[in-house]
């Protein structure tokens, strides 16, 4: 398991050295410059500045620099956001982000267990259609639909919640609603398939045979096994909604990190392009290993390269 | 259909009811603090000691409250709110003395004595004096601090300022000396006659040398890193969620300042903002095209002008461009009217010259500069015509296809497909738009890789100047290969000879607009930009400013 373990992290860190370059390299093709008032500045007056920043070095030497500075641990400065630190960036404004993000994704995946599960033990029955319903709407409709439905109707015409802004937990529930309906509708559909398939297995009927009431074969033995194929899709899915999410965080004005993954290319925020995606890119990584250490935890039959 | 929309919104209704019911929990105390939030408003609407406090919203947060690094409106406002320059712009733009309670200017226009007030000081109790003007400038234009406006706004106005950000003088060198605590000496390049609305600019607002150095690279990154010698001081400071402002105390004209807070949230989404606004959140939120209609007869309903204009620049090393009657086919076919009417519906003008409306009068008769000159350009579709029938005959051909550069945002697509059409109606005339990121179109602009380009400009400064001395021959904003000689003469003797002579200085200004637009058809003018608000109507006396901070709060009050 060590082994293994050890092994994993050190093709995470090839890994994040071949998307630091590439990104590196690729975000130098972006038209433009860093600079907030080039629209104003003579071709001369531009130069001084970028000078000042190092960026009328050669490519191959500001990366050298930047991969210096990384392995450091530096990030280094914001061109926006002047004299700020990415880390400092990142760190402020990952916090809703993960919040929400996370809220949604245990919110959405255990009621759309629980939906997945009712369809399978009431197959073909009203319930069944009802949750299949509901799994197709919540997978099909944009998550910002229902963001806009939840605003003006539970937040102005309800007034249960506030309509948008960050503070308090009552600030969250909505923005944690409208992005747990995706989660949501993708483990009811997961949970459902898998689990009629189980259902139907030779085991399952052995246990039956043997006296196992119905519910404890469910939980036993057809839960657990629906469960990988839930963690493989889900595991991805939550990196992108803990990591920010552009959309939903902008409707509900969520002081997150969503907006910058655009914005900082639009800009030519080199340091935070290169933050944002090494983040999300180690984020990605670890949850990859997290999942992969799961399925052995969850199934048996799936051995670790541990002999080899 | 309809049925499942419906089903939709009740299953979603029920499952925010279950889950606000399980989260609620032992919380019901706040849930209902939550709730009455929207009422807190309407009670202190009702009793007559309102409450002086301002909700805003901002689209974006705060890049920089850096004096020297600020370049966009968003850090321009919170430093104006929280700063006072030598100068303030006050009613109708006019400046009004702020930390300097005067000034003498020198006969050829060169040298500037600002005497400044005694009483002023800093939130943290130290003196405003001369030296923090002298510092605050010596550090824009200081090629070590990467400033992009210090060398912009200084170079070319206060002695030195080019040589120095270019790294060939020392810092020490610059036109600005404090002869003693209280008089400021500013020697410029060459007489500026606007040089007084320049003081009120935050570029130019002063810095606490001792306060500044000492907190280092953390200078300005949180509200107690920061200074104010203005109206309000930062409180709180949290980057992407808001910040709030609170009267200064210690303001030398504390006593005309009425509102005691101001909250700012940044809000993306002008939906959320109308949201907000109409939950009683806020006190103003701004409208685009789409909210106008539903919007436009409510009594909230508020437009604000801004100088800011968007024209067609022509790139004259194209071979259509280069003629003149092909220029001013151009300039004729659009319906600018009916433009801003029905894709930008949000209060914006129909540009008729270079000069915004409202942006400066004459110096004597206080005429607006737009209408002693009025519109050089109309709408004419049969003389269009008739003009690009020539313009083909000369170029000897039957049809032609040129590049048109557009922005990438939904408002420019929509404007840009309106233009197309209507520039299409030139018989034989094919325009192929080709829609841009902001920073791909600035590359393409300085590189002069275009043939037809929307573009804008906004003022630097309250002076004809600001708008027409980028079309001089190799202006660096030029960029449309355009160059007269007789243009070039009127914009260097307004800078020169003029320079004291407001009168024929206007003149010359007036002269050359006419050359630029109407003559020589260097641009096709498109609109003049405004914003529609939803404005809290008891708010009073926000003044609103041309550059600079848009939005003035010193005098503003609720009533």
């Amino acid at each position: 398991m060590a082994r293994y373990i050890t092994q994993r992290l050190v093709y995470m860190v090839i890994t994040m050295f071949l998307i630091a370059t590439f990104t590196f390299f690729l975000m130098k093709f972006l038209p433009g410059t860093p600079l907030s008032a080039a629209d104003r500045l003579s071709e001369e007056q531009q130069a001084v500045v970028l000078a000042k920043y190092g960026l009328d070095d050669p490519v191959p030497v500001q990366y050298f620099n930047y991969m210096v500075n990384l392995v450091q641990g530096d990030l280094g400065i914001s061109f926006q956001f002047d004299n700020r630190e990415v880390t400092t960036i990142i760190l402020d404004r990952i916090g809703p982000s993960l919040q929400i993000g996370l809220q949604a994704m245990i919110i959405g995946t255990l009621l759309g267990m629980l939906l997945g599960l009712v369809s399978a033990i009431y197959h073909n029955g009203f319930l069944d259609y009802g949750s299949t319903f509901t799994a197709v709407i919540g997978q099909s409709v944009p998550s910002f639909v229902f963001a806009g439905i939840f605003q003006y109707f539970v937040g102005v015409k309800l007034g249960w919640f506030p309509v948008a802004l960050w503070g308090t937990w009552e600030h969250t529930v909505m923005p944690t609603l409208s992005l747990a309906i995706f989660p949501l509708a993708i483990a009811a559909r997961f949970m459902r398939t898998e689990m009629l398939e189980v259902m139907g297995s030779d085991y399952i009927t052995t246990a039956r045979a043997k006296g196992v009431n119905k519910f404890g074969v469910v939980f036993k033995h057809g839960v657990r096994n629906a469960l990988i194929p839930l963690i493989t899709v889900l595991g991805p899915l939550a990196v992108g909604l803990m990591t920010g999410t552009l959309v939903i965080e902008s409707i509900f004005a969520v002081p997150g990190i969503g907006d910058q993954f655009v914005k900082s290319i639009n800009t030519n925020d080199f340091p935070i392009i290169m933050g944002t995606t090494l983040f999300f890119a180690f984020f990605f990584i670890i949850i990859v290993l997290v999942i992969d250490l799961l399925y052995g935890i969850i199934d048996p039959r799936i051995r670790l390269a541990e002999g080899e | 259909m309809k049925k499942a929309n419906w089903l939709l919104l009740v299953l979603v209704l029920a499952l925010s009811m279950f889950l606000a019911a399980c989260s609620g929990g032992d919380d019901s105390d706040t849930g209902s603090d939550g709730g009455s939030d929207g009422g807190d408003g309407e009670d202190t609407e009702g009793s007559g000691d309102t409450e002086q406090v301002l909700n805003l919203m901002e689209t974006a947060e705060i890049p920089t409250m850096d004096v020297s690094m600020a370049t966009d409106a968003v850090a321009f406002q919170w430093l104006g709110s929280t700063m006072d320059g030598l100068y303030r712009l006050g009613e109708e733009a006019k400046p009004e003395p702020a930390i300097a309670e005067d000034h003498e200017v020198s006969e050829d226009g060169i040298n500037w004595t600002f005497n400044l007030r005694e009483d002023a000081t800093w939130s943290n109790g130290d003196p405003v004096t001369a030296n923090d003007f002298v510092y605050a400038w010596q550090r824009a234009v200081d090629p070590d601090t990467g400033s992009e406006y210090g060398p912009y706004m200084l170079g070319g106005v206060i002695d030195n300022a080019t040589e120095i950000a270019d790294g060939d003088k020392p810092v020490e060198e610059l036109g600005v000396e404090a002869t003693d605590d209280y008089t400021l000496e500013v020697t410029l390049e060459k007489a500026t006659p606007y040089f007084e609305s320049m003081t009120a600019f935050g570029t130019f607002l002063p810095l606490n040398e001792s306060f500044v150095e000492e907190a280092g690279e953390d200078y300005a990154l949180e509200a107690d890193t920061l200074l104010s010698n203005g109206p309000f001081k930062f409180t709180e400071w949290n980057q992407s969620e808001g910040w709030t402002l609170e009267k200064n105390e210690d303001y030398w004209d504390a006593d005309n300042v009425q509102l005691e807070e101001i909250n700012v949230s940044v809000v993306k989404e002008t939906s959320t903002g109308v949201n907000l606004y109409n939950n009683g959140e806020v006190d103003r939120a701004s409208l685009t095209a789409e909210y106008v209609d539903e919007y436009r007869s409510s009594e909230d309903y508020r437009v604000i002008e801004e100088p800011t204009l968007f024209y067609l620049k022509m790139n004259q090393e194209n071979e259509i461009l280069a003629n003149e009657n092909a220029r001013k086919a151009i300039q004729m076919i659009m319906d600018r009217q009916s433009m801003v009417e029905t894709i930008l519906n949000n209060g914006s003008i129909a540009a008729t010259g270079d000069i915004p409306k409202n942006f400066t009068t004459h110096p004597e008769t206080e005429e607006d500069f737009r209408d002693i000159n009025g519109d050089l350009v109309e709408t004419n579709k049969e003389e269009a015509q008739e003009l690009w029938s020539t313009a083909k005959e000369e170029l000897g051909i039957d049809e032609a296809e040129i590049g048109y550069l557009g922005g990438d945002t939904e408002t420019s697509k929509n404007m840009d497909a309106y233009l197309k059409s209507q520039l299409e109606e030139l018989e034989g005339l094919t325009v192929n738009v080709q829609a841009v990121p902001f920073q791909e179109r600035l590359d393409r602009d300085t590189a002069m890789d275009y043939d037809l380009q929307n573009s804008g400009w906004g003022p630097d400064y309250i002076d004809p100047n600001t708008f027409l001395n980028m079309w001089v021959t190799d202006g660096a904003n030029n960029k449309t290969g355009y160059s007269n000689e007789e243009y070039d003469a009127l914009i260097e003797e307004a800078g020169d000879e003029l320079a004291l002579e407001p009168v024929e200085r206007y003149e010359n200004f007036l002269e050359a607009e006419k050359i630029l637009i109407q003559d020589d058809a260097v641009i096709a003018p498109l609109y003049q930009r405004a914003t529609a608000y939803l404005w809290n109507s008891s708010v009073k006396d926000v003044g609103v400013n041309p550059m600079g901070a848009d939005f003035d709060y010193k005098y503003a009050y609720k009533e």
